[in-house]
C-alpha cells in the first residue's frame, strides 16, 4: 500500500515541478512585448528590427484584430525597407481572409473581420506574393504560420535577401555550413547520448525525449526571467546560470519520469511496445502544458543580442557559436570519459550489454538505470538551453528535434554510445551541408532519407550488433 | 510441400513401409565408423566447413557432418557448445561467415528460413516460440501447410477454405491428443504451461508433416512420465519414415532413443558414434566436465554434477 | 454551464466527418497495429499521399475525383511497397522510428515552397469539390432537431464516410477470421515461429502495410472532401498519434475497436473543449483568468489527452472494452 502511494506521489510530482515553473514563465506571457516575432515552423531569425532603418509600428490598439509586419532588406545595412509588396492572410482551409499591400516604410497591417474571439486558438497563414517582390530579391521565407492565442494584434517579419547564393564561393559558403552543422551536430549529440542511453539500458524508445530537450530550454527561460541580472564580478552571468540550472533541473527532472512512471512501468513488467505508446501520451501531456505555461510563441533569451560577430573575410563567426560548441564538446567529452572510465561508467555499458548478466554480476541495475535517467535527462536539458541560446526557442523545440535525434541514434546504432555521437555529427553536417546543393527546405529530408538508406544496408545501425535469434 | 518428397500423410497405411525403411536406415548405422565427421550411407543434410563468429568467438566451427536418413540422430555437448546456433544457421535464422549445406542435396546458402522449412526441414526452439494471444488449435492450424486460406485472394471467401480447414482441424486434433493437449483446443497458448508449451511446439511442427524434425531441448522441462510417453512418439516419427535430430541434455532419453550420437563442444564436432560408445569416450567425458579430471566419471554422477550447477544457477537467479 | 449545448456539440462531434476519418486511419492501423504488430507511425503519411494524389487528379489535370480515387490508391500501394522494403526487416523500435521519419519525408516534400506551383505549398490545393457537392442529394439541416443536428455537406460527408467504414470492417472481418488474419495475428505474436513453419513473413507483412495503407488512403480522401481542401498541415505527425489513440480506447485487434474508439475518443476530445472554453469564458468565469485564460483552455484537452493515453496503455492495454482473458495472457 505504501509503494502505491509513493508512486502515486511520484507521478504527481512532475505536475507540481510543471506548475511551479510555469508561475515563472507565465509572468513572462502575461506581458506582450514587441518582441516577440510569430510562432513560426522555421527557427526564429534573429530579432530584425533591433537594427535602425526599418522599423517595426505596432497598430493603434482597436476592437479589430490586426496581423501586421515589416518587409525589409537584409543586404543591406541598415536594412532597407521593401515597398509594394501583396501579403495574404489564409485560414486553415486555405480561403483569403486578408490582404494588404506594403507601405513606403515597409511595414504593413491586415485587419482581420470580425470578432477577435473568433480567431483564437486557430492557425494562419500569412504569406507574401512572390511576384510583387523586386525583381532580384528572394524572400527568406514567404510563408509564414501564426496560431493567435491571444487578442492581441500579431507581429510577422518577412526578411528579404538576395537571390541565389550570389557571388559569394561555394567554399566559404561551405565552410560557414560546416560551422554552423558542427555546432548544432554538438547539440544534437548531447540530446541523443541520453536518449540512446536511455534506451541501451532500458529498451525504452522514449518519444518524450524531445520534451526533456524543451525543459531545459525553459529552465534556462524562466531563469532568465528572474527579476534583475545575476552578476559575478560585474559580469553579466544569468544565462549561463540559465543553462547550469537547466542541467541540474532537467536532471532531477529525469530521475521524477523514471522514479514515478518508467521503474514502476518496468515492475509491472510491460512490455516495450506499450511503454513506448505511453511515452507518447507523456510527449502530447508535457508538449501541452508547457505551451500552456510558455505560450506559443518563439522566445530568445534576453542577454542574447547585441553579438558583435568576428569577420574572417565573407566568413563570419560569432563568439556566441563558439562558446556553444566549446562547452558542448567539453561536456560530451566529460560524459563520454566518465563512462569509458569510472565505475559506475562500466558498470552504465555492462548494463546497456546486458541488463540480466550484469545484475548476476551484483550491478544494482535500476541504480544505474535512474543514473542514466539523471545523466541523460541532464544532457538533453542542457542541449535544449544551449540550442535556445544559438537560435531561440519554443514550446516544441525539442518535438521538432526528436525526429532528428531519432535519427542519428539510430543511424550510429540504438543503445550505443559512440553509435548515437557519430550518428549526431553525421546528420547535424548532413543536414547543414545539403543546402549548399539543395533548397534549404528539404534539409531535413535529406537527413531523413540517408537514415532510411543506412537502414537499408545495415539494419542495426552503423554500430549496432544483430540480435539473437531462438 | 514439395511433391518430390512423396511422405505418407496416411499413419497407419505407411507405417509398414516407413518402419522397414527406417529399420534398413539403421542397419547401415552399423558400418558408420565412429569419428567426427563420418560419411553416413544416406545422408539426408550435409554440412561442410560452417564457421560462426561472434566477436571474438568462434561459436560454430565444424568441419563436416552428415544426417543419416530415417533414423534418431541425437546433438550433445555442454552449454554453450554451439548447439542452438548450429540449429540456426542449418535452418537459415542465422547466417554462416563460411559454409555450405545440402538438405536433400539441395544446397541451402542463403535459402531463407521460411523456405528451408518448405522443403520439409522443420525446426523448434529451445525458448519456445507459442503464440500467446492464439488459442492452442489455432496455433496447429497454422502449422499446415498448403493452405488455400491463407493467401490473400481467396482468403476473403470462406468456401473456398472451408473444407482443407475442416481437414487441417481434425488431423490436429489428433495430434493434439497424442501429446495429451486435447483438453487445452480452446485455450489461449499463452496460459500454458513451460511443459505444454514444449509439447504445442512440437506438435505444431508436427502439422507441417516434415521430412526431418529437428527438435530443440524437446524434454526440458516435461515431466518424467509424460518424457516417456513422448520418447515413444518421437520413435514413432521415425517409424513413419521421418527423420530426427534433436538437442538434448539428458543422457537417459538420448541413450534410450538415439540411434546415433554428435558430440559438439566448443563449436567443433568432438566425437560420434551409436549412444553406448560415445557416452564412454574420454573425449565426450572431458568435453562435458573440463579437462582437469583423471577419473572418469560414471553418466549418472555427471547428471548429479549437470543438476547441482542447475540449481545453483536457477537459485542465482531467484535472488 | 451549458450542458445541453455541451452534450449536442459533443455527439455532433462524435458521429461527424471527423469522426469517420480517425475511424477510418485506426481501421488501418489496426490492420498493422492490432493484428500484425507492426509498429507503423506513419500513418498520416499514407493518408497525405492518398488524399493528394486524389485532389491533384482534380485540380492539375481536371479529371474526376473517381479517377483521383483510383490515382490515391495506386499511390499508396506504392508508398507502402517503397515503404515497407527497407522497414520490414527492422525491430518494432526502428520499425516505429523509420515510418514517422518517412511520413514527415512526405510531408515537407509536399508541402515545400518549392513544389508549391503543383501542391500549393503551405497553403495546399483548394477547388476539387464541386463534383461531390454537386453528388450530395441532401440539403437543409439534417439529423434529429433539438438534440444533434448538421449541416447537409457534413452529412453527406458523413454518409458516405460511415458506408466506407462499415465496408471496411466487413473487409477487415472477413479478412481476419480466415487462415491469412491467422498468419497476420501469429506474425504479431512471434514471427520467427511462423517462419518456421514455412510462412513467408515478409511477404504477409508487406501485404498488411498494403492494405492498412489502403484504409488510411480512405481516411485522406474523407479529410480532403470534409474540408473541402488539402494541406500539409492536415497530416502532422500528431494525426498518427490521435488515431494510435483511438485505435488503443476502442481495443486493438478488434473489428469493432476503432469505430467505438473514435467516437468516444472525439467526444470526449470535444465536451473537454467545450468544457473549459465555457469555464473560463463570459463575465465571471468558473474558472479565474488568473489561473486559465481561453487559449490555455483550449490545450487542456490535450492534456487530458495525454495523460488518457497514459492511463489506457498502462491500465487497460486491452482498450476500454477488451477481454480480460487476453490481459491475463501478457499484454502489457
Ligand atoms: N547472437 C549472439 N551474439 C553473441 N554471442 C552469441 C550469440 N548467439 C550465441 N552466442 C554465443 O555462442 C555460444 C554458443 O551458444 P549456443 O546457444 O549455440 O549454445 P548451446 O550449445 O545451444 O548451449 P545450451 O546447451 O546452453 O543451449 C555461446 O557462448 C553464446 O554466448
Ligand atoms: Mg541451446
Amino acid at each position: 500500500m505504501h509503494v502505491r502511494l509513493l508512486r502515486v506521489s511520484l507521478l504527481i510530482l512532475p505536475m507540481l515541478f510543471m506548475l511551479l515553473l510555469g508561475t515563472g514563465l507565465s509572468g513572462a506571457s502575461a506581458s506582450p512585448s514587441a518582441d516577440d516575432t510569430a510562432a513560426s515552423d522555421a527557427p526564429p531569425v534573429a530579432s530584425d528590427n533591433a537594427e535602425t532603418g526599418c522599423q517595426l509600428t505596432k497598430p493603434p490598439d482597436d476592437e479589430t484584430l490586426s496581423i501586421y509586419g515589416l518587409i525589409c532588406d537584409r543586404r543591406e545595412s541598415p536594412r532597407v525597407p521593401v515597398p509594394d509588396v501583396t501579403v495574404l492572410v489564409k485560414d486553415a482551409s486555405g480561403n483569403e481572409i486578408g490582404r494588404s499591400v506594403s507601405g513606403p516604410d515597409g511595414s504593413f497591417v491586415i485587419d482581420l473581420p470580425g470578432e477577435p474571439i473568433s480567431y483564437l486558438g486557430k492557425t494562419y497563414a500569412v504569406s507574401v506574393d512572390k511576384a510583387t517582390l523586386p525583381e532580384d530579391t528572394e524572400p527568406e521565407k514567404t510563408d509564414l504560420k501564426i496560431a493567435i492565442n491571444t487578442d492581441t494584434d500579431q507581429p510577422v517579419i518577412f526578411p528579404v535577401g538576395a537571390a541565389g547564393p550570389g557571388a559569394e564561393g561555394k567554399l566559404i559558403q561551405a565552410i560557414q555550413l560546416t560551422i554552423t552543422g558542427l555546432v548544432f551536430s554538438v547539440l544534437l549529440a548531447m540530446a541523443s547520448l541520453g536518449l540512446s542511453m536511455i534506451f541501451g539500458t532500458t529498451g525504452l524508445t522514449n518519444f518524450a525525449h524531445g520534451e526533456l530537450i524543451t525543459f531545459g530550454a525553459l529552465v534556462a527561460f524562466a531563469v532568465d526571467n528572474l527579476d534583475g541580472e545575476i552578476r559575478v564580478g560585474g559580469a553579466n552571468v544569468t544565462i549561463i546560470v540559465g543553462v547550469l540550472a537547466a542541467f541540474l533541473v532537467s536532471g532531477l527532472f529525469g530521475w521524477v519520469n523514471d522514479a514515478g512512471l518508467w521503474r514502476p512501468l518496468r515492475r509491472r513488467g510491460s512490455s516495450l511496445v506499450a511503454m513506448m505508446i505511453v511515452s507518447i501520451g507523456l510527449s502530447i501531456f508535457l508538449r501541452n502544458v508547457y505551451q500552456y505555461f510558455a505560450g506559443a510563441q518563439a522566445r530568445n533569451y534576453s542577454q542574447y543580442a547585441a553579438i558583435e560577430p568576428w569577420e574572417f573575410g565573407s566568413l563570419t563567426v560569432t563568439s556566441r557559436d563558439v562558446v556553444v560548441f566549446v562547452v558542448g564538446m567539453g561536456v560530451l567529452i566529460l560524459t563520454t570519459s566518465l563512462l569509458r572510465y569510472t565505475r559506475l561508467g562500466k558498470a552504465t555499458r555492462a548494463v546497456a550489454d546486458n541488463p540480466a548478466l550484469s545484475s548476476a554480476t551484483g550491478i544494482n541495475v535500476e541504480r544505474v538505470i535512474s543514473i542514466v535517467w539523471i545523466g541523460g535527462a541532464a544532457l538533453a536539458g542542457m542541449a535544449g538551453a544551449l540550442l535556445g541560446v544559438t537560435q531561440g526557442f519554443d514550446y516544441q523545440i525539442g518535438f521538432k528535434l526528436l525526429l532528428l535525434v531519432f535519427a542519428a541514434t539510430v543511424l550510429g546504432g540504438l543503445g550505443t554510445i559512440w553509435g548515437a555521437i557519430v550518428g549526431a555529427f553525421v546528420i547535424g553536417l548532413f543536414t547543414e551541408l545539403t543546402t549548399l546543393f539543395i533548397p534549404a527546405e528539404f534539409k531535413y529530408v535529406g537527413a531523413l532519407l540517408v537514415l532510411i538508406v543506412v537502414l537499408l544496408i545495415r539494419p542495426q545501425g552503423l554500430l549496432g550488433r544483430a540480435e539473437r535469434v531462438g | 510441400m514439395p511433391a518430390e518428397t512423396s511422405l505418407p500423410t496416411n499413419i497407419e497405411a505407411a507405417n509398414e513401409e516407413g518402419l522397414a525403411r527406417s529399420k534398413a536406415a539403421r542397419a547401415a548405422l552399423a558400418d558408420v565408423k565412429t569419428e567426427p565427421g563420418a560419411a553416413k550411407p544416406d545422408p539426408i543434410l550435409r554440412a561442410d566447413g560452417i564457421v560462426r563468429q561472434f566477436g571474438g568467438l568462434r561459436a560454430v566451427d565444424v568441419d563436416h557432418v552428415e544426417v543419416q536418413r530415417g533414423v534418431i540422430t541425437a546433438l550433445i555437448g555442454p552449454n554453450g557448445a554451439g548447439k542452438t546456433t548450429f540449429f540456426n544457421l542449418l535452418t537459415g535464422f542465422d547466417r554462416p561467415d563460411e559454409g555450405e549445406w545440402w538438405f536433400n542435396d539441395k544446397k541451402l546458402n542463403r535459402v531463407p528460413a521460411y523456405k528451408v522449412a518448405r522443403m520439409g526441414m522443420v525446426r523448434t526452439f529451445q525458448l519456445t516460440k507459442v503464440l500467446a494471444r492464439l488459442t492452442v488449435l489455432e496455433n496447429m492450424r497454422l502449422g499446415a501447410t498448403g493452405q488455400r486460406g491463407e493467401s490473400l485472394l481467396s482468403a476473403m471467401f470462406q468456401p473456398r477454405w472451408a473444407g482443407q480447414e475442416a481437414a487441417n482441424t481434425e488431423r490436429a486434433h489428433n495430434l493434439l491428443a497424442r501429446f495429451l493437449l486435447d483438453k487445452k483446443v480452446q485455450d489461449f497458448a499463452g496460459s500454458l504451461s513451460g511443459g505444454q508449451r514444449k509439447l504445442l511446439e512440437m506438435a505444431r511442427a508436427l502439422m507441417t508433416e516434415p521430412e526431418l524434425v529437428m527438435l530443440d531441448e524437446p524434454m526440458a522441462g516435461v515431466n518424467p512420465a509424460l518424457k516417456q510417453s513422448l520418447l515413444g512418439h518421437v520413435k514413432s516419427l521415425r517409424d513413419e519414415g521421418r527423420t530426427v535430430l534433436f538437442v538434448e541434455h539428458d543422457m537417459d532419453m538420448v541413450r534410450d532413443i538415439s540411434d546415433w550420437v554428435i558430440v559438439m563442444a566448443q563449436g567443433r564436432i568432438v566425437a560420434e558414434g551409436p549412444p553406448d560408445s560415445v557416452m564412454a569416450d574420454q573425449r565426450v567425458i572431458d568435453a562435458y566436465l573440463g579437462a582437469h579430471h583423471d577419473v572418469a566419471l560414471t553418466f549418472e554422477e555427471e547428471e548429479k554434477i549437470l543438476a547441482a550447477a542447475e540449481a545453483e544457477i536457477e537459485e542465482e537467479q531467484n535472488d | 454551464m451549458d450542458f445541453h449545448n455541451l452534450l449536442t456539440l459533443s455527439l455532433q462531434q462524435a458521429l461527424g466527418p471527423t469522426a469517420v476519418i480517425y475511424a477510418l486511419a485506426a481501421i488501418g492501423l489496426n490492420v498493422h497495429f492490432g493484428y500484425t504488430g507492426l509498429l507503423n507511425f506513419g500513418q498520416a503519411g499514407f493518408m497525405m499521399v492518398a488524399g493528394y494524389g486524389m485532389v491533384f487528379v482534380a485540380t492539375e489535370w481536371g479529371l474526376s475525383l473517381w479517377l483521383g480515387t483510383l490515382v490515391g490508391l495506386v499511390l499508396t500501394v506504392i508508398l507502402a511497397l517503397l515503404l515497407g522494403l527497407p522497414t520490414l526487416r527492422l525491430r518494432a523500435d526502428y520499425l516505429a522510428i523509420v515510418t514517422i521519419a518517412a511520413a514527415e519525408i512526405v510531408r515537407q516534400t509536399i508541402g515545400a515552397a518549392k513544389f508549391s506551383d503543383k501542391f500549393g505549398g503551405q497553403d495546399g490545393l483548394t477547388g476539387f469539390i464541386q463534383p461531390f457537392r454537386d453528388a450530395n442529394p441532401f440539403s437543409g439541416t439534417k439529423g434529429i432537431p433539438g438534440v444533434v443536428t448538421w449541416s447537409a455537406f457534413d452529412f453527406w460527408v458523413m454518409t458516405v464516410g460511415w458506408l466506407l467504414v462499415a465496408l471496411s470492417c466487413v473487409v477487415v472481418w472477413l479478412l481476419m477470421r480466415s487462415p491469412w488474419g491467422r498468419v497476420l495475428k501469429s506474425i504479431r505474436e512471434d514471427e520467427d515461429a511462423v517462419r518456421s513453419l514455412g510462412k513467408n513473413v515478409t511477404s504477409y507483412k508487406m501485404q498488411a502495410l498494403i492494405i492498412g495503407g489502403l484504409f488510411g488512403a480512405l481516411a485522406g480522401f474523407m479529410t480532403a472532401l470534409r474540408s473541402a481542401s488539402i494541406g500539409p498541415s492536415f497530416f502532422a505527425t500528431d494525426v498518427t498519434f490521435f488515431a494510435y489513440t483511438v485505435l488503443l480506447i476502442g481495443g486493438a485487434a478488434r473489428v469493432l475497436g476503432p469505430v467505438v474508439g473514435s467516437i468516444i475518443f472525439w467526444f470526449l476530445i470535444s465536451a473537454l473543449g467545450i468544457f473549459f472554453s465555457q469555464a473560463t469564458s463570459g463575465t465571471d468565469p468558473l474558472i479565474p483568468a488568473s489561473i486559465m485564460d481561453s487559449t490555455q483552455a483550449s490545450l487542456m484537452r490535450f492534456i487530458f489527452l495525454g495523460l488518457g493515453l497514459m492511463l489506457l496503455m498502462i491500465f487497460r492495454p486491452q482498450g476500454i472494452f477488451g477481454d480480460r482473458r487476453e490481459l491475463a495472457i501478457d499484454a502489457r
